[in-house]
């Protein structure tokens, strides 16, 4: 296995400037679209990039203009991680050294109708990093409910009002879900803490292997937040304990951040359009699922 | 002109050897009866180190199509193969497949959809994806699906044709019985399939992206593009299939063949194995006397307008069977053949015979029934007829 301690580092100051996806179409303040750069100014021009339908892949490829400077290729929407695998190993096959293959998913296309071919991709521990960047609903067909969609966030296809809080399930446990394939890495990350992300996906790089990584990504449009704000409330979903920056490598789970205190979660979500009509209990409900699951992370993973 | 070495295989391990022939860099397929020898051949081969490529244990039919399109994406040789609900599964994919221009090969062993379950063959399955813009051949026995696999390698990778093919054959009875097969040696396949080259890939030096989205004012010039590409295929089966007789001693007549229809008054048309069987029958009937003859369609798509019109304009009655059913209308490749038809400038009398579903034989002896019920409706003038054949239940009919 890659010795990661020798990996050089990257940061802002020698990551290069060159940009390999610029000229999309993509709402102001994506943080998809910040997702997707920061990974591929990482991962470099020997990259070949595979993404699902939705908003990335939507924004990125309107013939005959193209928004990526590396190669890269829409995939069908349940079948990136797949053709991913396709992609590596026809590139072994064809004797190319030094290249990696990476997705770009949505929440939806990971969590849901991308799974069997996710769990299949790291069942045979191809040659790829999956980047699911999380902005917790199917955004490029209109906001509806998906298996990462928290409790009650208002959506297209789970309305809030007299009878529902808007979703009444809570996200699914994607990361530990990814971690119980065994895989050689895997890690959660936020674009509101970027260099923690970069260090990530530099890792990720640098294994030969299925990686996966899970990135919280606002969206503006579907959250119902100012365009300006999108990095500082992915940072602010991480500081309330609602998201949680952490590791699976080795075989071991790693927190990386534990905060003593956490920030008030009723601020983050009383700050987006999507939870304006959640009521004291269902703020309550969800802090305490917080609670739970923290209490869990830090008996086991510390 | 040969030095083919004959061994004794079931059509299952016939696609096999002709796979392996070819040297595809990547395999991705999920096992379904009656296809599954052919993958658990092919991944033997690979373990035995007599193939180089790679094979993929895809977690389902979905996985494998999309496998097989992000290798050739790279510039890989790829292949897959399917049946029935696993097909399917795929359709999602073989559209997106012809779209974006991929020459994946796959064999399609021809079985039955649900429900009721069956695992055994009729056309259905891929008959009712005959406009996922993939080439559709159908063969004859174990020997045609070894030959077609490499034929269709260089079909489906020719410059001016770029698009995927699927080699179909019936389910067992062509997948599972055994029959004496010429395998080719290696160097002159090499010699005749060259190294898979495509301008249609992802690379370092010339970086593209693929799969792209297009607006309304570019779609149909794709579609229009990928329709051509199809009819270029036309020349290029006919180049291939000629070259391949000069090269293995073994023809196959292009898009059809026509057995004893020189002089024939009455033709049937069909696709696969039970062409062997009237081709019996039409040896039967002519030592009575009777001028009958037998059209086999190879290709569905590109579809042989032109041999089928030509063929019409011979004859005074053409009967197509159907292993299918276009539920509330008719059988499809009567559909097919009967709007060709209806583009020369002549009657002749028609009659659909569907049947054979879900496995059953079709015999010799309704063959001949088929063959005098034509030449009663051309001498009756008789109602021209969408019919299940031999049903077990009565009808009003
Ligand atoms: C098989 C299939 N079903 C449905 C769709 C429609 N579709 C396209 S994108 C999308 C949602 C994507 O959501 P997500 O993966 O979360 O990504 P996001 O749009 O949020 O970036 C859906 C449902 C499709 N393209 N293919
Ligand atoms: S809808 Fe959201 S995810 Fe999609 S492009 Fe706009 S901001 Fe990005």
């Amino acid at each position: 296995m890659t010795n990661l301690v020798d990996i050089p580092k990257v940061n802002a100051k020698n990551m290069t400037e060159k940009e390999f996806f610029y000229g999309h179409k993509a709402c102001a303040g994506c943080g998809g679209s910040v997702a997707v750069r920061l990974a591929l100014k990482v991962l470099g021009e020997r990259t070949y990039t595979a993404l699902p339908a939705g908003c990335m892949s939507a924004v990125g490829f309107i013939f005959p203009q193209m928004a990526f400077n590396t190669n890269a290729l829409i995939t069908t929407f349940p079948g990136a991680a797949s053709m991913a695998s396709g992609i590596a190993a026809g590139a072994k096959a064809l004797g190319q050294k030094d290249v990696k293959t990476v997705v770009f998913a949505g929440d939806g296309g990971t969590a849901d109708i991308g799974f069997q071919a996710l769990s299949g991709m790291i069942d045979r521990n191809d040659d790829v990093l999956y980047i699911c960047y999380d902005n917790e609903a199917y955004m490029n067909t209109g906001i509806q409910k998906s298996g990462l969609t928290p409790y009650g966030t208002k959506t297209t296809t789970t309305p809030a009002g007299e009878n529902l809080p808007g979703s009444i399930t809570h996200k699914k446990n994607m990361f530990e879900i990814i971690a119980a394939h065994d895989i050689a890495y895997a890690a959660t990350a936020s674009i509101g803490y970027p260099q923690d992300y970069l260090n990530k996906v530099n890792k990720a790089k640098h294994i030969k292997g299925a990686t996966f990584i899970h990135v919280y990504a606002s969206c503006p449009t579907g959250w119902g937040t100012p365009t300006e704000t999108s990095i500082e409330i992915a940072k602010e979903a991480v500081d309330c304990g609602l998201i949680f920056l952490a590791e699976y490598e080795d075989g071991e789970y790693k927190l990386n951040r534990n905060p003593k205190e956490f920030a008030s979660v009723k601020d983050y979500l009383k700050k987006q359009g999507r939870f304006k009509h959640l009521n004291d209990e269902n703020i309550q409900c969800i802090t305490e699922h917080r609670d739970k699951k923290w209490l869990r992370m830090r008996k086991n993973w510390l | 002109m040969t030095t083919n070495n004959k061994i004794f295989i079931s059509g299952d391990e016939a696609v096999a050897q002709g796979v392996k022939l070819c040297r595809p860099h990547v395999i991705a397929a999920y096992p379904i009866t009656p296809q599954t020898i052919t993958v658990e051949r092919l991944s033997e081969m690979v373990e035995a180190g007599e193939m180089e490529g790679i094979y993929m244990h895809v977690e389902s039919e979905h996985s494998a199509i999309s496998a097989a399109m992000g290798a050739c994406a790279v510039g890989a040789r790829t292949f897959t193969a399917s049946s029935s609900q696993g097909l399917l599964y795929m359709a999602e994919g073989l559209h997106y497949c012809s779209g974006g221009r991929w020459p994946v090969v796959m064999m399609n062993a021809n079985r039955s959809v649900a429900l009721p379950w069956s695992i055994y063959g009729d056309q259905r399955d891929s008959l009712s994806l005959l406009d996922c813009g993939w080439i559709q051949v159908y063969v004859e026995d174990a020997q045609e699906a070894l030959d077609m696999i490499i034929q269709a390698y260089k079909i489906a990778e020719h410059k001016d044709v770029l698009t995927p093919m699927m080699v179909n054959l019936d389910g067992f009875i062509l997948t599972h019985t055994y029959e004496l097969v010429a395998i080719p040696e290696q160097k002159m396949v090499d010699e005749f399939l060259p190294v898979f080259e495509t301008p249609n890939k992802m690379s370092f030096e010339e970086p593209k992206n693929l799969g792209f989205s297009s607006k309304p004012d570019d779609n149909t010039e794709f579609k229009y593009q990928q329709n051509e590409a199809m009819f270029n295929a036309i020349d290029v089966i006919r180049d291939v299939d000629q070259e391949f007789a000069e090269k293995f001693g073994r023809k196959y007549y292009d898009m059809v063949e026509e057995y004893q229809c020189e002089d024939a008054e009455v033709v049937l048309v069909a696709l696969g194995s039970v062409c062997g069987t009237i081709r019996v029958v039409v040896d039967k009937m002519r030592a009575e006397g009777k001028k009958v003859g037998l059209l086999k369609i190879r290709y569905m798509r590109p579809f042989p307008e032109a041999e089928v019109k030509n063929l019409a304009r011979r004859v005074n009655a053409i009967g197509v069977i159907d292993k299918d059913i276009s539920f509330g209308y008719e059988g499809t490749v009567y559909t097919n053949v009967n709007s060709a038809i209806s583009k020369i400038d002549k009657y002749v009398y028609k009659s659909n015979f569907v049947g054979g579903l879900g496995g059953r034989d079709i015999t010799k002896a309704e063959i001949e029934e088929m063959f005098d019920k034509l030449f009663f409706g051309v001498a009756n003038k008789s109602e021209e007829k969408v019919e299940f054949f031999s049903l077990n239940v009565e009808t009003n009919d």
